[in-house]
């Protein structure tokens, strides 16, 4: 559709809260009513937890990679299912308050491509079970492909379709799942707000992009975010800027920062290590900008400064492709990145709410 | 100089200003008839195209179930997890808060992008949209009659009058259809490599998007019977301006002639000419669109209302001022006076400087003009036999009916003069000699004038024929087939089984009134169930049947079709079986006439109706009960079970509604054939006075012989007279034809039935007696500037003679 | 030579055959002069002058006015001709109806461009009809018409000034004043005058006179 019918529940969902929402995004902000709110100590348990949590207002299922083809061609994919609820729990065929949100992005150092679904709850169209694991929006797929006795999460086959472009693949991995915060309770806000914060970092990915080109056969990583939450951002946050960064070496590193004014935007990241997290606050880590570009009519900054001092961390971020831009019903900027200083490596970057 | 001669021309119009006011009514007259039936016409079209591109349709095309009522939701899941781009509408009409409603579920997830749905793009619309009890969306006018409806509706824009759009989950709700969906809308961007169709919903089938619409094509008779009417009009109206025309043609020759030898190129005199006539069109079009419009805005409540009633079209009462409109008026209006002055615009272009400058006395008639003109009108007569045995749809029918209209018209000037030397002959007496003969060599001038009469009075008597044939042959018929002393329509099934306990033991009979939409060949049409019950078996007009049909239909042996469907398909008893949708192949078994309804209609007996259609809405009823106990009995079943007064009617007060439509349905054409016949009038007037200023050297030496000024005047009256009562008389048999041509080739074509002609005499009367008005009162004004003219002007025929 | 006509011939197609109406007639009239040109009905003397004025085109000959030859020229080429160096007098006064006085005496100087409302003024006065101007030409005399059709045509100041029996629809004593008065002004102004009438009484009046007799000058 074409409307910005889902201006509230999207803008929750990617964190955006521009001038234009801000006032429906400060009402979430400011109460939840009726939906569970995360609980510091709660125990995530699987299979459980990789299925939909209806009593929450958001929730998402994020896969990005960053990709190879024959000749070293860089490309990025992601594929997202967002669900969003109008009122807490389920209810049967189009009664249901659920809505559900695809996103898929397809980038090459030329071009962008992106595209978006979006279904009802409470009639099969889209929705995510537990057990077998799979997660859907049409005739986009995200399922489990590992054996009986692994986590659901360790094999996935994934599809996205549009008009312009497609992609499948198959991610395996070859680590452990990663709580963020403490033990999957991720803070976003200096009072209080949080979610339920875990990662699947350390997919090797192979599959096939269809691009207006003809058919690509790619490999390389990818990282899966899994979070819900019933009010993930205060109301006076504008957005955030976020990074998955595969370093080499096995380690891994989640940076993010809820950008609230120049002076006390909120950070939070997590170093992995050998499938080790380590949460980290804004005395570790600090995000700049170093360069902004014109994308979409909108100053985004393409370049980014990172340093983590204590873990020798000084590095640079390049994006494959400055245009990455999401242009969708809430657009936003996601897409493959280079690491350059201390540490070299490759990443994604998505960066919310710049109007 | 071109200023200057411009000048000289122009000062004939000051000097003459009824003359100009004659041709600046005429042509504003028959651009107001024309360019108001245009404006009505565009204003529903635009409605049509509003309803269409409501959802999307105009440029979407669909999948619907190939033999079934309805779609599963099933389906729809099943082919969004196969990658087809597709959403979802539930359609149907009830009654929202006492209002007919076409009420349109959609998905706006999944929904096209549309107009309609814009009003959701605020915080929260989205939920308040599908959550019960929802929000509807509708154009103003329908929202702001929906206040009572059980959901907040709330205005919006780009959405047809009289439909509701809600979420489709409310729409399921409301219409009490769940999992149901009335078709699916295709994207126009599908992704590649779908599977097919048939692997994932056999069922269904792609159906192309709808060009013109439904409502479009429905109404498209609807339409072209006013254009041709509308074309009537302006087709009379310019034989006013014609003569106008040819009159101050004539009238400024030696003028011409004179600017001419004083230096005036004859390419410029022809710009001039061309220019003022160009300026005059613009003017009294101008005048005319004002005047179209406000004919449109006056007739614009009947129209809506017919096509509402006729075809369940929701069009606005009101017109709005299109700029396209506005400019094909004008456009007309130039182009129908450049085609009146053809001829003498040719004329004059080869008039030759030196020729005698006075003006050319009005032509005798010659005998082989006369010849020439009956072989034409023969000609034409022919091609209207031709076209009647050819046919050839509703074009055929209108071009049959101009090419008799045009054949009468062409006839007419040979059939007066024959009748005015037939009278010659016979009169006594040297003036009356002298008043044939007079009468008869003004027949030129007048005989477009009067052809202009004859095809007003002649569509007055053909239009007036159909539509009291028609109205006599549809209360017979209502009174057979509005049988049943009560209707009774439930809001649900489940109060419709209580209500049909309730009757039980209180009426003699009920009967179900059940049905389902679907295709029937290949057409949208409706399957009713019809009791086996003697009310049918002794009420209902069937006008082809086989042996024992309502028997067989009882036993679901066969159907019945309404004559609209059995004509269209050649469908007739014992001849062919038709496909009901979604269930089995029925032969045949008779026909049914259906005024007043413009779709396919099939019967088929209940039991089997029930059998395949056991989720049809069961809620309508026919109710026979003892006629006085009718009163009681619908008062106490609107306070057993609190239903709305709309929902319980009598058998009067059906007929009073179906009359109702019936006469709003020929208001229109009624209107306009009266507003013909004035615009015949004024070209009659136009035209005598156009003569009296010619005649006074005709009439000058009879005065000077002795017949008294008044006595004149009384003749030019009696004259005036004459030839409109002659031409009422001719009218009547080409009126005949036209009603015959109405009711037999273009009512089957444009409805769908064919009516028997009834005459009504006694209208034929009035209408003679119209005819006679309208020649005196256009005959007035000249007759008594004759009785009232100075002596002196008379003398001066003499003093002046050339 | 203002006017020249050289071996005119002109014949005319009717029902029964060619009818040759002049047989090769040459004339000649210079500024300042007037000249009659008498015959009797049929003699072809009006065809002569609609030739002259560039009405109509000679079978063959030549006829020119200030030395060019109009024969060969084209409508509009005439039409100028007529508008700017030519003044047409008709029997028939041929005043424009729809027009009052006033107006049909600027007419034809306005078509020419040279309106000049002193000199039509003056004009008006001269020819008696000061008292008209408001009037149509219906509401005139004959004589008062001729009037004004010789004042439409001289205030154009053509150099050339055809007549066609312009007294014809005059009685004798009306007809004389409406001639003098032309003839003066004529001659006041310059101009040349072909004056066509079958009245030697006032063929006599003219500075010289020739006579059609059978398509030649006798």
């Amino acid at each position: 559709m074409n409307a910005r019918t889902l201006a509230p529940a999207l803008s929750l969902a990617l964190g955006l809260a521009g001038a234009a929402h801000a006032q429906g995004f400060a009402d979430m902000g400011a109460d939840a009513e009726g939906f569970a709110m995360p609980e510091r100590g709660t125990e995530i348990a699987f299979p459980r937890d990789h299925g939909a949590h209806p009593e929450y207002r958001i929730e998402w299922w994020y896969l990005t990679a960053n990709l190879e083809d024959a000749d070293g061609t860089e490309y990025g994919i992601q594929w997202t299912l967002f669900r969003a609820a109008n009122e807490p729990g389920e209810a049967e065929g189009w009664a249901s308050p659920q809505v559900w949100i695809g996103h898929a992005g397809l980038t090459t150092p030329d071009n962008h491509h992106a595209a978006e679904r979006m279904a009802r709850g409470g009639i099969g169209q889209a929705g995510v079970t537990a057990a077998p694991f799979a997660a859907w929006i049409d005739d986009w797929h995200m399922t489990s492909a590992a054996p009986d006795d692994a986590d659901a999460l360790d094999a996935l086959e994934l599809a996205a379709n549009a008009a312009d472009f497609g992609f499948t693949l198959s991610v395996e991995a070859d680590g452990p799942l990663v709580f963020h915060g403490d033990e999957g309770y991720s803070v976003k806000s200096d009072s209080g707000v949080a979610s339920y914060y875990y990662s699947q970092p350390h997919y090797r990915a192979e599959g096939v992009l269809r691009l207006p080109e003809g058919d690509v056969a790619v490999e390389g990583s990818a990282w899966l975010d899994r979070e819900w939450s019933s009010q993930p951002l205060e109301g006076a946050q504008s957005g955030w800027d976020w990074f998955s960064l595969h370093l080499g070496d096995g380690v891994r590193l989640m940076a993010a920062q809820v950008r609230e004014g120049p002076e006390t935007d909120f950070v939070a990241g997590t170093w992995i290590e050998d499938g080790a997290a380590t949460p980290l606050d804004r005395d570790d880590l600090s995000l700049a900008p170093l360069e902004t570009a014109q994308v979409a009519g909108r100053d985004v900054p393409v370049r980014w400064r990172i340093e983590l001092p204590a873990r020798g961390v000084d590095i640079t971020t390049e994006p494959v492709n400055p245009d990455s831009w999401m242009d969708l019903f809430i657009p936003y900027w996601e897409g493959p990145i280079r690491v350059s200083g201390s540490h070299s490596g490759r990443g994604f970057m998505e960066l919310t709410g710049y109007e | 100089m071109r200023r200057v001669a411009l000048g000289a021309l122009l000062s004939h119009w000051k000097r003459r200003p009824v003359q100009l006011a004659m041709l600046v009514l005429g042509l504003s007259l028959a651009t107001a008839l024309w360019s108001g039936v245009q404006a009505i016409n565009a204003e529903a079209r635009a409605a049509y195209a509003e309803a269409a591109a409501t959802l999307g349709q105009d440029r979407l095309a669909r999948l619907v179930p190939a033999d079934a009522a309805h779609v599963d939701e099933a389906d729809f899941v099943a082919l969004r997890r196969a990658g087809w781009l597709v959403a979802p509408v539930l359609e149907g009409r009830m009654r929202l808060g006492g209002e007919r409603v076409t009420v349109m579920g959609v998905d706006p997830l999944t929904a096209p992008p549309q107009e309609g749905l814009a009003a959701l793009d605020e915080d929260d619309g989205l939920a308040g949209f599908t959550a019960p009890p929802g929000r509807g969306l509708a154009a103003p006018e329908t929202a702001a009659e929906l206040a009572d409806a059980p959901l907040p509706v709330e205005p919006a824009r780009g959405i047809a009058p009289g439909i509701v759009i809600v979420d489709i989950g409310i729409a399921q709700r409301l219409l009490d259809a769940p999992g149901r969906l009335s078709y699916l809308q295709l994207h126009p961007d599908q992704p590649p490599d779908r599977p097919a169709l048939s692997t994932i919903a056999p069922q269904l089938e792609e159906r192309p998007h709808d060009d013109a619409g439904e409502l479009a094509r429905l109404t498209d008779s609807f339409h072209l019977n006013l254009t041709a009417f509308g074309f009537l009009s302006f087709a009379v109206g310019l034989f006013i301006v014609h003569s106008a025309v040819g009159l101050a043609f004539e009238q400024r020759r030696p003028v011409f002639r004179t600017l001419r030898a004083l230096g005036l190129p004859a390419s410029s005199l022809m710009a001039l000419l061309v220019a003022e006539l160009a300026a005059l069109a613009l003017i009294a079009g101008a005048l005319g669109v004002a005047l179209g419009y406000l004919v449109a805005a006056v007739l614009m409540p009947g129209v809506a209302a017919t096509l509402g009633g006729l075809y369940g079209a929701e069009i606005p009462g009101s017109v709005a001022l299109r700029p396209q409109w506005w400019l094909s008026g004008l456009a007309i209006a130039l182009a129908g006076t450049l085609v009146a002055a053809a001829r003498d615009l040719w004329r004059t272009a080869r008039l030759p400087v030196l020729a005698a400058a006075r003006p050319r006395a009005w032509a005798l008639i010659s005998e082989r003009a006369l010849a020439a003109q009956l072989g034409a009108a023969a000609v034409l007569a022919l091609v209207a036999v031709a076209l009647a045995q050819i046919g050839g749809g509703l074009v055929g029918g209108f071009t049959m009916l101009a090419a008799l209209l045009l054949s009468a018209a062409l006839a007419l000037p040979v059939i007066l003069y024959a009748v005015l030397r037939g009278a010659q002959a016979l009169a006594r007496g040297p003036v009356a000699q002298w008043f044939w003969a007079d009468t008869r060599q003004q027949l030129p001038g007048l005989s477009l004038a009067l052809m202009a009469l004859l095809l007003a009075l002649a569509a007055n008597i053909g239009v007036g024929t159909m539509v009291s044939s028609f109205r006599l042959t549809f209360t017979g018929w209502l009174d057979q087939r509005l049988a049943a002393e009560l209707y009774v329509t439930a809001r649900s099934d489940a109060e419709a089984e209580a209500i049909r306990d309730w009757l039980a033991p209180r009426a003699d009979a009920i009967l179900p009134i059940w049905y389902v939409e679907g295709d029937l060949a290949g057409r949208p049409g409706r399957v009713y169930s019809v009791a086996d019950h003697a009310t049918y078996r002794d009420h209902w007009p069937l006008i082809d049947a086989g042996a024992r049909p309502w028997e067989r239909v009882a036993a679901g042996e066969g159907v019945l079709v309404n004559e609209q469907l059995a004509r269209a398909e050649g469908l007739w008893a014992g001849d062919g079986t038709l496909d009901l949708p979604g269930g089995p192949e029925l032969p045949v078994v008779g026909v049914y006439s259906d005024y007043g309804n413009p779709q396919p209609q099939v019967m088929l007996g209940l039991d089997a109706f029930t059998r395949h259609y056991p989720d049809a809405p069961q809620r309508q009823h026919g109710v026979r009960a003892p006629p006085e106990a009718v009163h009681d009995l619908a008062a106490e079943l609107r306070a057993e079970f609190d239903l709305p007064d709309a929902n319980v009617t009598d058998q009067a007060e059906a007929k009073r509604f179906s009359l109702q439509i019936f006469e709003r349905t020929f208001t229109v054409t009624r209107a306009l054939n009266v507003l013909t016949l004035g615009v015949a009038g004024v070209a009659l007037l136009a035209s005598l006075v156009t003569l009296s200023g010619m005649r006074l050297a005709q009439l000058a030496p009879v005065w000077a012989m002795g017949l008294g000024r008044a006595r004149l005047a009384r003749l030019e009256l009696w004259r005036a007279l004459a030839l409109a009562g002659f031409t009422a008389l001719a009218a009547l048999p080409v009126g005949l034809l036209l009603a015959w041509v109405l009711l037999a080739v273009i009512n089957v074509e444009a409805f769908g039935w064919r009516l028997p002609l009834h005459v009504f005499p006694a209208d034929w009367a009035r209408l003679g007696a119209v005819a006679l008005v309208t020649g005196a009162l256009a005959a007035a004004l000249p007759a008594l500037r004759l009785a009232r003219i100075a002596p002196a002007q008379l003398v001066k025929v003499f003093a002046h003679e050339r | 030579m203002l006017l020249e006509i050289d071996g005119v011939e002109k014949s005319f197609g009717t029902g029964d055959g060619v009818l040759p109406v002049l047989r090769g007639v040459s004339l000649g009239l210079e500024a300042g002069r007037s000249l009659a040109l008498t015959g009797e009905s049929g003699s072809g003397k009006s065809t002569l002058l609609h030739l002259a004025a560039g009405l109509d085109q000679p079978d063959s000959g030549a006829i020119r006015v200030q030395g060019a030859d109009i024969a060969g020229l084209g409508d509009a080429a005439r039409a100028a001709l007529r508008r700017d160096t030519i003044g047409l007098v008709f029997q028939q006064f041929n005043l424009i109806p729809s027009l009052d006085v006033g107006a049909n005496l600027a007419f034809q100087a306005r078509m020419a461009g040279r309106h000049d409302p002193a000199r039509i003024a003056d004009l008006a006065a001269r020819l008696g009809l000061s008292d008209f101007l408001r009037r149509y030409p219906e509401q005139l005399s004959g004589g008062q018409q001729q009037r004004v059709a010789i004042g439409r045509t001289l205030a154009a100041r053509p150099a050339l000034v055809l007549a066609d029996e312009p007294t014809g629809n005059l009685d004798e004593a009306t007809g004389d004043a409406v001639l003098d008065l032309m003839l003066a002004l004529v001659a006041q102004q310059g101009a040349g005058l072909l004056l066509v009438t079958h009245s030697p009484r006032l063929a006599a009046r003219c500075d010289a006179q020739a006579h059609l007799r059978a398509g030649r000058v006798a």
